[in-house]
């Protein structure tokens, strides 16, 4: 811990950086995100297995950018979710220090995206084995079943949005449910607008999901929506070859058209 | 009225829900569903979760629901035809189960919803409904309810008041007029003995972590204080789940859904940490960074409803920390307002 803290103090005092991204212990058994702008905040930051917030979403964040230069404690999504933003123009190369920490406690330093390519290439960058249970029982259903498994799920919902603020691909200044004039989705959270909220999400995720789960993690209702995004990767991968945030420069599948893109989806 | 002190057996507890269900009123009640407690409709003793600390959300939407008609229309050549929602067709309902906290943010939402023009959707569904609490024999690190003049067995807005003194017996409070109508329908499983007993051995221990009018007192006047406004949001990710889960939160959109023959106006759940919220149509928005929109809810709840209503907004029910994604801890916070010099 002490190697972090001295590192990150250090980064400030050169000015390497303005404010660092990083985790500190929280309520109870809780981690949360700390923005460490000076040294006494510095001696703050923690780091262990716990620490699996997705913290790549406060790069984009306007109050957070305010500061300045940014550095970060990126996790393997928070890695991958860096590289979406970079090839959706969202963040430039070189704009963002980023520290990755190894669990002996040695870290990996990024100089720029090709280092994080080279490093995600060599990285398990794929969902937890319990997911992957989830999604195959989801796949084995019949539509019906399926249909009604969902259904259930987002009767519970409350539309609070935590799933899309949690989301650090969610960034659209004005989503499509916040439009009201035309309602292109109902706003209200009754079954109807439960359901096209979280089915036009899914859509808009679809080929940009880095599977970090913090949509999941998120939702005050426990709804596993990081399974509804999931689901969406394979079927991305096997039509057009693409995973996101796995290259600074990939041009979006779903907005991009290949003379020798399959079109076997199309009925 | 005085209130009257009776005994009841646990086991006499399925023949309270079988005779409210008889009379046709519904029952709302903790239930489990998977890692997550709502308070809905029951049919039965054995659907509700009551060795529970609390629900995820409050019970506000018994009277508050996120989804509420308020106005039905038609639409012709000749105009609109509206149609109004049937304010006398609410239901008697009893709220079973629920905590001092759920009981108690009722009284915030009735200075609220009762200003003028009062709010007869949410005040009339609130006159129908009866609350029976269970007062709180524990409690976890996020309640602090004793800090903001509540407590494990506060009766405040309950109608009757439930507190378990043995495994055996639950110590019946009768504290209005609408409780005691609701108890005449169970008083013969009701002993007389109640009179003496001190509940309060009964009861989780809540410490008192900040003073309230100091609280009160530093958050007004730290308006212009920006510096601990941002310090305290930059992780705020700006969604509603705290306010949502909120047993006073009160804030309300409207939405019409209509085609073009007919239309709802319906009445939605808002919240002052969406960017949304203070969006003017001009593109201005006077809480335009999250620091504001977090001010506001701190000054809502602790500066202007004392102000105005003469209530404090906080129950201390904790259910805004518990259910943060990013753990905005209001009790930390609060605490740190308290001890600004």
């Amino acid at each position: 811990m002490s190697e972090l803290i001295k590192k990150v103090t250090a980064l400030l005092s050169d000015k390497t950086i303005n404010l660092f991204i990083g985790y500190e212990k929280g309520s109870a058994d809780r981690v949360r995100a700390l923005f460490v702008r000076n040294e006494e905040q510095a001696n703050k930051l923690v780091y262990d297995a716990s620490c699996t917030q997705n913290l790549a979403g406060y790069l984009l964040k306007h109050e957070v950018k305010r500061f300045g230069k940014l550095g970060i404690l990126a996790n393997v999504a928070a890695l991958r979710s860096i590289l979406q933003l970079a090839s959706e123009f969202q963040i430039k190369d070189g704009e963002v220090y980023v520290l990755f920490a190894n669990r002996d406690g040695s870290f990996v330093e990024f100089t720029d995206f090709h280092s994080i390519e080279a490093f995600l290439e060599t990285t398990d960058t794929g969902i937890k084995a319990e997911e992957q249970e989830m999604i195959a029982r989801l796949e084995a259903m019949s539509n019906n079943e399926r249909w009604l498994f969902w259904n259930k799920e987002f009767e519970k919902c409350i539309k609070c949005y935590a799933c899309r603020a949690a989301c650090p691909m969610c960034y659209c200044h004005r989503c499509t449910t916040d439009v009201n004039q035309p309602q292109w989705i109902p706003v209200a959270s009754h079954e109807r607008g439960n359901l096209d909220y979280h089915l036009m999400r899914a859509m808009h995720l679809a080929g940009r999901c880095v599977n970090c789960g913090e949509c999941a993690t998120a939702c005050p209702m426990d709804i596993p929506l990081n399974l509804l995004t999931y689901q969406l990767i394979n079927p991305i991968k096997e039509i057009f070859g693409a995973t996101a945030g796995m290259k600074s420069d990939a041009m979006y599948a779903l907005s991009t058209y290949k003379p020798d893109d399959k079109e076997n989806f199309i009925i | 009225m005085e209130k009257e002190l009776k005994i009841l057996k646990y086991s006499d507890l399925p023949k309270l829900i079988e005779r409210f269900r008889s009379q046709g009123f519904p029952v709302l009640a903790p239930i489990r569903k998977g890692k997550v407690i709502e308070i809905e409709q029951v049919q039965t003793i054995d659907e509700i979760a009551l060795d529970v600390l609390l629900s995820t959300q409050s019970a506000k939407k018994a009277a508050f629901p996120k989804v509420e008609k308020v106005l039905g229309y038609t639409l012709d050549k000749s105009g609109v035809k509206q149609q109004p929602v049937d304010l006398g067709a609410f239901q008697e309902t009893v709220l079973f189960g629920v905590r001092p906290c759920d009981a108690s943010g009722f009284k915030s939402l009735d200075a609220i919803f009762g200003e003028e023009p009062k709010d007869q959707f949410y005040l009339q569904k609130k006159a129908k409904a009866t609350i029976i609490s269970f007062s709180c024999p524990v409690a976890d690190e996020y309640c602090f309810c004793t800090s903001v003049g509540g407590g494990p067995g506060n009766a405040t807005g309950s109608d009757l008041q439930f507190t378990g003194i043995s495994k055996d017996e639950i110590l019946v409070e009768i504290l209005t007029e609408k409780g005691a109508k609701l108890s005449a329908l169970f008083a013969d499983l009701l002993s007389v003995d109640g009179n003496g007993i001190d509940k309060s051995k009964f009861l989780a221990d809540v410490k008192v972590v900040f003073d309230m009018d100091g609280v009160v007192e530093k958050t007004t006047a730290s308006f212009n204080n920006a510096a601990l406004w941002l310090d305290q949001s930059l992780r705020c990710i700006g969604c509603g789940a705290c306010a949502f889960v909120c047993p006073t939160c009160a804030c309300f959109d409207f939405q019409d859904e209509q085609n073009t023959k007919k239309g709802v106006r319906l009445r939605l759940w808002d919240s002052c940490g969406f960017s949304l919220f203070t969006l003017h149509t001009s593109g201005h928005n006077p809480r335009e960074v999250q620091s504001q929109r977090w001010r506001q809810r701190i000054m809502h709840k602790f500066a202007y409803m004392p102000e105005q209503l003469h209530v404090v907004g906080c129950e201390g029910c904790g259910r805004c920390s518990r259910a943060c994604p990013v753990d905005m801890n209001i009790k930390e916070h609060l605490t740190s307002i308290g001890v600004i010099v």
